[in-house]
């Protein structure tokens, strides 16, 4: 069976894309970034997943204000990247794995979360800079990815229960596709940030690392914080944070924190990365209780 | 028409793109949208006014986008992922808008966000009542208050060259390192 083995969140900020894109890696303002990443990069080449599910948001790139889905999964063979204005990103085609988003779209459908299947679609940096934070940046991304789009750009986005929830169903989904597949959630943006109105460039690190702390011990607590406790605290657009519940949901109650890295600022928003494991059954045990059972059942058959 | 009062009303300096904005601003927004094209960042510039005729405007939406009073655009229901493409099409940075936004200098809104962004503190709420430990009303000036905060933070940002925080620390190491 597939399993979710992991859960990483990642900030977007796009100057962070635009300094990878314009060889700035290096500059000191950077590389007080990039650095924090390395150690995620090492531990995404070790722990080779079999695909990536990511959670992200659209900046007016896939979705304007024609069609604005609250979630959205992408089903298609491939995205590529949107052009934003500049020209579209010198990445790669992100590579989708269609079996299997089709397979969690009917799952969590049947399980009362209506998604908006995309069979075509563009990817914006929401979904790209976490793939660069996280892989660097190779020719072709290093496994197959299925985009969670969550609406954050129209008030309401969808309630942080709600994206918890999702996050479970998500799981109960890739439990039940019978391949057995390494699969790691991702849930990106925030952390704190305002970068419209006169409050511009809002910055709270002290909600961000209660925020941080919350999501490995208490992810309930911060499923039922109100929206307007995000928009206060952490800024009008801080309140993309409601879609690291998806990527937490996905996960065990209980996990291990593997790696944590924030910093401010990177360009008008403050960085926050964490790494969660799960440490129970379903990541860990089954596979060798699975091939416990098989090579008994073997030896049933080769006895009978 | 009907005005329905929200909470969220009461966060200063911060217009909510909300459902009543997204459907007074469509305007604007799929003028924006329109901007992701070089053809159409040519025709615009060619005649802004003219350009604009092309969609569904009122004549203050249209004065805001003509004056570049990015404020305004998001109060009448533009998105700032759509504005910043105005400001692209113009070719500033997005630091520049955000600084546009607040009234201070890109110079000193860079030093603010770089000495760790703007303190929450102060600017919670316009009725002050969400302030912990704070009962005076402090209504409205954000941008006054945002410059002197951003003012005294640069003096302090200068002084210790650049103060930004940055933490990282590795738990003790999974299996697969």
């Amino acid at each position: 069976m597939a399993r979710i083995i992991a859960g990483v969140t990642s900030s977007h900020v796009p100057a962070i894309g635009a300094a990878i894109d314009n060889g700035k890696t290096e500059e000191p303002y950077w590389k007080r970034i990039f650095s924090g990443f390395e150690k995620s990069k090492e531990w995404m080449a070790k722990t080779k997943p079999d695909v990536l599910i990511v959670v992200y948001n659209d900046h007016a790139s896939a979705f304007s204000v024609e069609l604005i889905p609250t979630f959205a999964i992408g089903c298609a063979a491939e995205f590529p990247p949107a052009d934003e204005g500049w020209g579209p990103r010198p990445v790669p085609v992100v590579k989708g794995h269609p079996e299997l988003a089709a397979h969690i779209a009917q799952s969590v459908i049947l399980d009362e979360f209506d998604l908006t299947i995309v069979n075509k679609m563009e990817v914006d940096h929401g979904l790209t800079v976490p793939l660069n934070l996280l892989c660097g940046t190779p020719k072709e991304w290093p496994c197959p990815v299925i985009p969670i789009a969550v609406n954050v750009v129209q008030y309401p986005p969808p309630t942080g229960h709600r994206c918890y929830m999702l996050g479970k169903a998500i799981r109960k989904a890739v439990e039940s596709y019978p391949e057995d597949l390494r699969v790691v959630i991702f849930g990106t943006g925030g952390m704190s940030h305002q970068i419209s109105g006169p409050r511009a460039g809002l910055i709270n690190s002290k909600f961000d690392k209660a925020f941080l702390d919350n999501l490995v011990n208490n992810p309930q607590k911060l499923a039922r914080m109100p929206h307007i406790e995000y928009m206060r605290e952490a800024g009008a657009e801080g309140i993309e944070l409601v879609m690291w519940l998806v990527m937490r949901g996905a996960l065990d109650d209980k996990v291990e924190e593997v790696y944590r890295f924030y910093t401010v600022p990177a360009s008008n928003t403050a960085v926050g990365h964490i790494i969660l494991e799960n440490r129970g059954k379903a990541a860990r045990k089954a596979p060798a209780k699975l091939k416990r059972a098989a090579a008994r059942v073997k030896q049933t058959v080769r006895r009978s | 028409m009907v005005q329905v009062r929200h909470e969220y009303d009461d966060i200063p300096g911060t217009f909510v793109f909300d459902a009543e904005r997204s459907r007074r601003g469509y305007g604007i927004n799929m003028f924006c949208m329109s901007l992701m094209k070089e053809e159409n960042r040519k025709a615009f510039k060619a005649n802004e006014a003219e350009y604009l005729k092309k969609f569904p405007l009122t004549p203050e939406q249209t004065e805001a986008i003509l004056k570049r009073d990015y404020n305004r655009m998001l109060e009448l229901g533009g998105n700032i992922y759509f504005t910043a493409k105005l400001g692209a099409t113009d070719g500033h940075s997005f630091q520049h808008l955000a600084a546009l936004m607040t009234g201070m200098s890109q110079e000193d809104y860079a030093k603010m966000m770089l000495a760790g962004g703007r303190p929450v503190e102060g600017v919670r709420s316009k009725s002050g009542k969400e302030e912990p430990g704070k009962t005076k009303p402090d209504n409205g000036a954000v941008k006054s208050k945002a410059k002197s905060k951003a003012e005294s933070k640069s003096k302090a940002g200068a002084k210790t060259k650049s103060k930004t925080k940055t933490q990282s620390k590795t738990r003790k190491g999974s299996k697969r390192g």
